[in-house]
């Protein structure tokens, strides 16, 4: 991925300094695209009510972008509290897998770190990081430089949408808006290693569609994938390996 | 601060919070049998998948196969990244190609 990682020498242990850095130049991408959604999240929360402090403390504490634009358009929308409450719950529900995701990769260390790590989890910094595992060690500063730069550039782009109020043109003009699709894309065709996790990503897809058109709601991600897993499993037996 | 609102950040932040710490914490202290982890291998590419597919073809709630650009977008960004695997020149790509397919389609 990043030009360096490939002429680290192996046999040398990075340093803490150095992962950190790792981690931090691995979260670039999330940047770019959270910079856009994060902006118009602070002017929507803006909108529905929320002061500037509020706008930005939810970033902080709750840090779930689909979450937060659900919670911040129920509210203005008087939704009561607990409905709002369970409501995101549900849509954050998917977060448990990619929790149990890292447990082959992470379980060595301390639970301390391991729950501060948890909670930083975003479908984006999952995804970055267990592609990353997938052919390098784990490493709790490359975890947190990835996880803290994500996250420092959700908060500062809630602040500047919930300061301005109002949107600067349009972010789609410039591209922004594929962002985000484009690092998935770049993501998947890496986790593609055979015909098994193929079949297992064409089926995730098209279920995901589906139940996305039927169901509205963010259940599709969540639903998808363990029907896809569970059935590459299941068929493992029948497909050969390449 | 207003106290609702204060009590749906503190609530979504913790309702949030326990998905995502429970199982990397309790699952990390015992042994997992083997279907397990196999079925979790299968997670990364599953959830990506489900995670991109929507984005392309469902736009504003809405399903979309022609004139969408999110979709023709994605052709030559999966094939740069299957070409180059390097992640900087797919979102590079992939951006670019959004900003000409939108003024192109118009929208």
């Amino acid at each position: 991925m990043l030009p360096h990682e490939k002429t680290m020498p192996s046999t040398l242990s990075p340093s803490t300094i150095t992962l950190f850095i790792q981690g931090m130049q691995a979260a670039l991408p999330i940047v770019i695209g959270y910079l856009p959604l994060g902006f118009a999240y602070g002017v929507l929360a803006r909108e529905a009510g929320l002061s500037l402090a509020e706008t930005v403390l939810m970033s902080v504490l709750v840090y779930a972008g689909s979450g937060q634009f659900i919670a911040v358009s129920l509210l203005g929308s008087g939704v009561t509290a607990a409905a709002i409450i369970m409501t995101v719950f549900l849509v954050n529900l998917r977060h448990l897998l990619f929790s149990a995701s890292f447990v082959p990769h992470l379980r060595r260390f301390n639970p301390v770190f391991l729950s501060m790590v948890a909670a930083q989890i975003t479908d984006e910094t999952f995804a970055v990081a267990i592609n990353h595992y997938s052919n390098h060690e784990a490493h709790l500063p490359y975890h947190f430089g990835l996880n803290l730069t994500a996250h420092a550039a959700w908060i500062t782009a809630s602040f500047l949408g919930g300061l301005t109020g109002d949107l600067i043109g349009d972010p789609s003009r410039y591209g922004f808006n594929f962002a985000l699709p484009a690092m998935f894309i770049i993501l998947l065709v890496m986790q593609l290693k055979n015909k098994k996790t193929l079949l297992v990503a064409l089926m995730a897809a098209v279920f995901s569609v589906a139940i996305a058109v039927i169901w509205p709601g963010n259940w599709n991600i969540i639903v998808a994938t363990i029907l896809a897993a569970t059935l590459g499993v299941i068929l493992e037996p029948w497909i050969s390996k390449s | 601060m207003d106290k609702q609102i204060l009590t749906i950040i503190i609530g979504a932040a913790l309702v949030t919070y326990f998905p995502r710490m429970l199982p990397l914490v309790v699952l990390s202290r015992t042994r997992l049998p083997d279907v397990f982890l196999r079925w979790l291998s299968y997670i990364p590419a599953a959830v990506l998948a489900a995670l991109l597919a929507p984005s392309l073809v469902i736009v504003e709630g809405r399903f979309m196969l022609a004139n969408n650009p999110y979709l023709l977008a994605a052709i030559p960004a999966t094939l740069v990244a299957i070409k180059t695997r390097s992640m900087a020149l797919t979102i590079i790509t992939g951006m670019v190609a959004m900003v000409f397919l939108q003024s192109w389609l118009n929208i």
